[in-house]
């Protein structure tokens, strides 16, 4: 079939580095075009040139076999293509329809016409399969919601190429899945999606075309017929990926070192009790806003909460962060550009943050001693930077996340607690995070995997606590790790059930 | 992902960086340079030691203002601080009615008393009220400016005793080694404010709560101790200036201080120093407080502008200075 966008050649340099060299892609009416790569890869950088952001320096766009430049984004959205970001770009005190409308508000007689436009917001939503309210503020819906949202806004505009980066990096499967419905809903309606994602099974689900760019390069664009995820992986990285996770550490013990009992998060948690165990990868499992990221926060004094805490056999509680990181507690956020690194400061003023007094003289900070640690991190963590003085935030998510656990690795936690440990993260880093976690665990320290990912939970953990609803649901033991189980301590009901609810429901 | 674009734009923004760092120092050098033209008088070193005396004041309180506005807050009392603490210092020199040594390191001391506890009350409302420091400190402004007016009545407060004033004035109008005092203070004053803000833990606190509260806390800062050490710093700030204030003219009124709040505010952002904080310049601020100066002598030695418009420019500067900071941000 005719291609309705076609990528010739393009290139695109900025100053002297060539992100992108000589990329072709086609696009057809009705299919699914996934694009695949590691961070830095260059999918990023070729989405926005197809979706008018940026302009290439070499090569040129053809929409409908047609020679075309866009000015603008606005200018390629009049084209029918349209681009749903990653982050989450809406107004959260606006609610869902004057989101929607922003900036293209109906009018009547010179004034908006909010009647006219909840009713269109309400009719693209339930295309989409969801009843969210539209009149309910942004600020008030889940994020999987507010996701939808956003497709709903990008979709407003008559569409014939729809391109999503990394929609599902904050989505649990079941959201996911949803998602997915809405993307074969799109295609059987003739439109061409560009799918750009890091999770290789969605990819297998979703996609009917893949293309894999490697350092800026066209790598192979494949049927997904016959093209496993691991294959995947392997054109990805430039090498073989079949051992993703790493041996589990024997390391796994009986002596309780951290016990939680009754611990309650107003809103959030109930009652939640666990034991974790010396040299343990405990996993915690469940849906987004299950409350897993609250129910650790409070425990270590970053929000409030109460309940019975014993460490080492002793009674502690703890008041802020400070004082769990003294008793060797750190905890890694889930939002690592918001809570975990001082996106606009240096690597080696955000490395020491919270192990400063370790670098201090009496009241002044040793800055040879930082940079020593500097040189250690970088190395021990290898964290890829091409200049010393970077700014955080100009690192990759991958090295951002090295980074921070060089940062809090500093603190010589005897529990890390790491919530997301691989969100936004390419797979060849994801590699030597799980190797780190592992090792961690080798050391006879115990580690807390918060994850949305199953595959993660399952590869990486001695045993996985599911939560549900603000309680915890269950656990399930090393040798009953599965997808099911998790999935079924995590909603209630079997896995098959949970995607006909999720549509249902979505 | 995004770090191919970044890759990009690193070599640019070192350059911008350096710039936002640079830019008073070259506005300085440009300043100096338009005096020197516009009248012969200017580069005499009486009229420039002259100038960089009368900055003193705001660069003293702007080292402390640098503090808070880097460390994400703002204060907008310092005017009225040091207008109560000026007219209470008086009170209790009068009060202690000697004149002696002893009793104006007496006064000394109540003044920076005062002026740190005023700073303690902003910090402790702002961070235990969890409430914008925009709001508790234009509250404050409000109490420590009526309060002088009604200690002095309405009228002015001015030291009694004449062996006292004698004995205090030096502190104004003399000079070590030709370098005015105040000059000397403020020097004193700006490089211990840069070795707290450099070189300590507590520095550092001060910019990551400034970049990122949020960020500081999950590293366990504690923050709302660094927070409210930075008002206490301001208070002590604007007490030192309040020293080297009161024997100049010796008297506090209703209007002492007006403004200082602007000035000190425009000399931290003339010096580089984000208003959102997480980046704090201290000889930036010097620089800055001299430039407001520097600005107001210029326009009394030539005849361009009426010298009554002197305000109005040094509210222009700093609308001047924000568009700068802003495109240097942009450049990014």
């Amino acid at each position: 079939m005719e291609s309705v966008l076609r990528a010739e050649n393009i290139s695109k340099s900025f100053g002297p580095i060539e992100v992108l060299s000589g990329i072709s892609l086609d696009l057809k009416p009705g299919e699914v075009h996934a694009v695949i790569g590691e961070n830095g890869a260059g999918k990023s950088t070729l989405m926005r040139i197809l979706s008018g952001h940026i302009a290439p320096t070499k090569g040129g766009l053809h929409l409908n076999g047609q020679p075309i430049t866009f000015s603008g984004p606005v200018d390629a959205e009049s084209h029918g293509i349209v681009l749903v970001h990653q982050e989450i770009l809406l107004a959260p005190d606006l609610t869902v329809a004057q989101n929607l409308f922003l900036g293209r508000e109906i009018r009547r007689f010179g004034f908006v016409d909010d009647r006219a436009m909840r009713e269109r917001t309400r009719a693209i939503l339930r295309e989409l399969g969801t009843g969210i309210d539209p009149d309910r503020e942004v600020s008030r819906l889940s994020i999987a919601d507010r996701q939808l949202v956003q497709i709903a806004r990008a979709l407003l505009v008559p569409h014939k190429v729809v391109a999503f980066d990394e929609p599902t990096a904050v989505l649990t499967p079941v959201e996911a899945e949803s998602l997915f419905d809405i993307i074969r809903k799109l295609r059987s309606q003739g439109v061409a999606v560009l799918y750009i994602s890091h999770r290789l099974n969605e990819v297998k689900a979703v996609a009917d075309r893949v293309t894999v760019l490697r350092d800026g390069r066209h790598i192979a664009t494949r049927d997904i017929e016959g093209l496993e995820p691991l294959e995947m992986a392997r054109l990805m990285v430039g090498r073989d990926m079949s051992k993703l996770y790493p041996d589990k550490p024997a390391t796994a013990s009986d002596q309780p070192l951290l016990g939680v009992r009754d611990m309650v998060v107003p809103g959030y948690v109930e009652n939640a009790s666990f034991t974790l165990h010396r040299g343990e990868i405990l996993g915690f499992g469940g849906l987004i806003g299950a409350g897993r990221t609250e129910l650790f926060e409070a425990l270590v004094g970053l929000r409030p909460g109460h309940g019975a805490i014993t460490l080492d056999g002793q009674k502690v509680h703890f008041r802020d962060a400070r004082e769990a990181m003294a008793a060797g507690i750190v905890y890694l956020s889930e939002d690592r550009k918001g809570k975990g690194l001082l996106l606009q400061q240096n690597l080696r003023v955000n490395l020491t943050l919270a192990a400063l007094e370790k670098f201090s003289h009496g009241s002044f900070i040793d800055g040879a001693g930082e940079e020593t640690a500097l040189d250690r991190a970088i190395k021990d963590f290898d964290i890829r930077t091409r200049r010393r003085d970077l700014l955080a935030g100009q690192l990759s998510g991958g090295n951002q996340q090295k980074l921070l656990l060089a940062k809090m690795m500093l603190a010589e936690p005897r529990i890390v607690i790491i919530d997301e440990p691989t969100r936004g993260v390419d797979i060849g880093t994801k590699e030597q995070i799980y190797r780190f976690i592992a090792s961690l665990a080798a050391e006879g320290r115990a580690v807390v995997v918060i994850s949305s990912e199953m595959q993660e939970l399952i590869g990486l953990c001695h045993r996985v606590v599911v939560m549900r609803n603000g309680r915890v649901a269950g656990e399930v033991a090393q040798a009953d790790l599965s997808e099911d189980s998790i999935v079924y301590l995590a909603t209630g009901v079997h896995e098959e059930r949970a995607a006909e609810i999720a549509a249902g429901h979505a | 992902m995004t770090e191919t674009v970044l890759r990009s734009s690193a070599e640019k923004r070192r350059f911008t960086i350096d710039m936002r760092a640079l830019s008073p120092f070259i506005a300085l050098v440009a300043l100096i340079i338009a005096g020197a033209l516009i009248n012969p008088d200017f580069l005499t070193a009486s009229n420039l030691l002259n100038v960089v005396t009368r900055s003193a004041f705001i660069a003293i309180i702007a080292v402390g203002a640098t503090f808070v506005i880097a460390g994400g807050g703002l204060d907008l009392s310092v005017g009225s601080m040091a207008a109560l603490t000026a007219g209470v210092m008086i009170l209790t020199l009068n009060n202690l009615g000697g004149g002696d040594v002893g009793t104006l390191a007496l006064g000394m001391l109540a003044a920076i008393a005062l002026s740190a506890a005023c700073g303690l009350a902003n910090g402790l409302i702002v961070t235990f009220g969890r409430i914008e420091p925009f709001i508790v400190t234009l509250g404050t402004m409000g109490i420590y400016r009526s309060l002088v007016i009604w200690l002095a009545a309405g009228g002015t407060i001015t030291m009694r005793n004449f062996e006292l004033r004698e004995l205090y004035r030096p502190v104004y109008f003399d000079s070590i080694l030709g370098v005015p005092i105040p000059i000397i203070a403020f020097l004193v004053v700006a490089a211990i404010g840069a070795l707290i803000l450099y070189r300590t833990s507590f520095g550092r606190h001060v910019v990551a709560l400034g970049s990122n509260e949020d960020v500081a806390r999950y590293s366990g800062v504690p923050i709302w101790r660094v927070r409210t050490l930075t008002y206490i710093i301001q208070g002590i700030c604007v007490g030192i200036a309040v020293l080297v204030y009161v024997p100049r003219l010796g008297s506090a009124t209703p209007t002492t201080g007006l403004l200082w709040e602007l000035q000190a505010i425009t000399a931290v952002v003339i010096g580089g120093t984000a208003l959102k904080g997480g980046i704090g310049r201290i000889w930036g601020t010097v620089v800055g407080a001299v430039i407001l100066e520097l600005v107001a002598n210029i326009m009394v030695l030539s005849n361009f502008v009426s010298e009554f418009l002197v305000g109005a420019v040094q509210g222009a500067i700093i609308i001047i200075a924000m568009l700068v900071q802003r495109s240097v941000h942009r450049g990014r």
